[in-house]
């Protein structure tokens, strides 16, 4: 009889360490953690160019990550809307600006907001009025050497 | 010519005979697996024969497989001056595909071969029909019980072999290499899902749990009662574990991840 508590308490210890180690990845490996028990809102912001903008690409205040990107579409008018939610503790502005940048030179692309001093604030489903596009580096190259061409 | 035509044809109607007796072989399996939930402490005892003795060789590996990622990830990575996102690489790499597909190899390997080699001396030595004189199920009470074993360890296994290994990158490429620590974890929790990688993961060993127990039990239970066929039960389930697990992999991957 002694013998079968063994192999039970073992079994027990085995299936514990499976469901500590399935644990493990959810809360330490994975983004489960860290963001989705916050409670966020969503804001849209169109732009002329999402450039390689994805869907769950960081949204940042200062360099600090406040929300993510939820969907990217075009509208009628062939401009990119971007909707993003926001932790809903980041009280944004009105007159907030965004701007998609790159992290690093090869980095992925994330979107930059940048409050400014209105009292007013954007509520769900508000929309930032004020963007600059992604920095395309062909386009950029282009207008070098077309500039370069003229002077 | 007709030779060939004959040895063709019975080729074909062997194999088909055989996938149709693992159908039904698996079907009676599920429907005996009802009256084990009543019966605990018969699983409980496959679970420590199926789970806790291959719990060793899965850490054990699973240590190895992360020590390794971290060494070769950090020398290609370099490379581009990109060493942070070695978390990210060994991290995605266990959980998507190694810790699943090489948990399910080694379980094929250490579990799979002892259950068939169990079934098929069962069945060689006559416990089975002998069973049934005694109007016992052996499916009920032999097989079902195992199945479900397996079937509950796999996820387990697969998920330490993940968590370990992730533990093993971490130990060569933060204590060894000089990652930075938070770099290593951040940028991991950053970009894996868990919807995404971490449920797919999940979603792969369970499925490699269900067809590497069906396939160990079904070839025992099928194996020719002699030494030497329960010998080729037993090397036919680590083949065939293998051939499927890895063609399965494939298929999942697609499934899963190929719409990104």
């Amino acid at each position: 009889m002694q013998n079968s508590k063994t192999q039970e308490t073992l079994t027990g210890l085995f299936v514990a360490c499976g469901i500590a180690a399935l644990f493990f990845m959810a809360m330490q490996i994975s983004n489960l953690g860290s963001f989705s028990s916050e409670k966020v809102y969503n804001i849209s912001a169109n732009f002329e160019n999402a450039g390689g903008l994805k869907v769950k690409s960081p949204v940042t205040i200062a360099g600090f990550r406040v929300g993510r990107v939820s969907s990217i579409s075009i509208n009628k008018d062939f401009v990119a809307v971007v909707k993003m939610n926001i932790a809903s503790q980041y009280k944004l502005p009105d007159d907030t600006v965004a701007s998609i940048y790159t992290a690093g030179l090869l980095g992925e692309q994330y979107i930059s907001l940048d409050p400014g001093g209105e009292e007013e604030f954007l509520e769900e489903n508000g929309v930032i009025d004020i963007t600059s596009s992604a920095v395309i580096l062909e386009q950029l190259i282009g207008k070098f050497f077309t500039d370069k061409e003229s002077q | 010519m007709i030779d060939f035509l004959q040895k063709l044809g019975q080729t074909t109607l062997t194999s088909l005979g055989k996938l149709g007796r693992g159908y039904f072989f698996l079907i009676h399996t599920l429907v005996g697996i009802i009256s084990v939930l009543s019966r605990p402490r018969l699983l409980t005892k496959q679970l420590y024969s199926v789970g806790v003795l291959s719990f060793l060789i899965i850490s054990i590996s699973g240590l190895f497989v992360g020590m390794v990622l971290g060494l070769q990830g950090f020398y290609i990575l370099s490379d581009f001056g990109a060493e942070e996102t070695l978390g990210v690489m060994v991290a995605a790499s266990l959980v998507r595909e190694l810790g699943p597909v090489v948990a399910a190899l080694l379980f094929a390997g250490r579990a799979g071969s002892a259950l068939t080699a169990e079934i098929g001396l069962m069945k060689a030595t006559e416990q089975l029909s002998g069973m049934e004189m005694m109007a016992i199920d052996p499916i009920k009470r032999i097989i079902a019980p195992r199945f479900l074993a397996g079937f509950l360890s796999m996820p387990l296994l697969a998920a330490l072999f993940s968590a370990i290994g992730v533990i093993g990158g971490q130990l060569i490429g933060v204590g060894l290499l000089g990652v930075d620590d938070g770099a290593y974890w951040s940028q991991m929790q950053s970009t894996l899902d868990f919807q995404d990688d971490i449920i797919n993961g999940i979603i792969k060993s369970i499925v490699f749990g269900f067809v590497v127990s069906w396939i160990a039990l079904f070839e025992g239970y099928d194996a020719i009662p002699t030494s030497e066929g329960v010998s080729r039960a037993t090397t036919r389930t680590v083949v065939n574990s293998a051939f499927t697990i890895l063609g399965l992999d494939f298929i999942l991957t697609a499934l899963m991840f190929g719409d990104i």
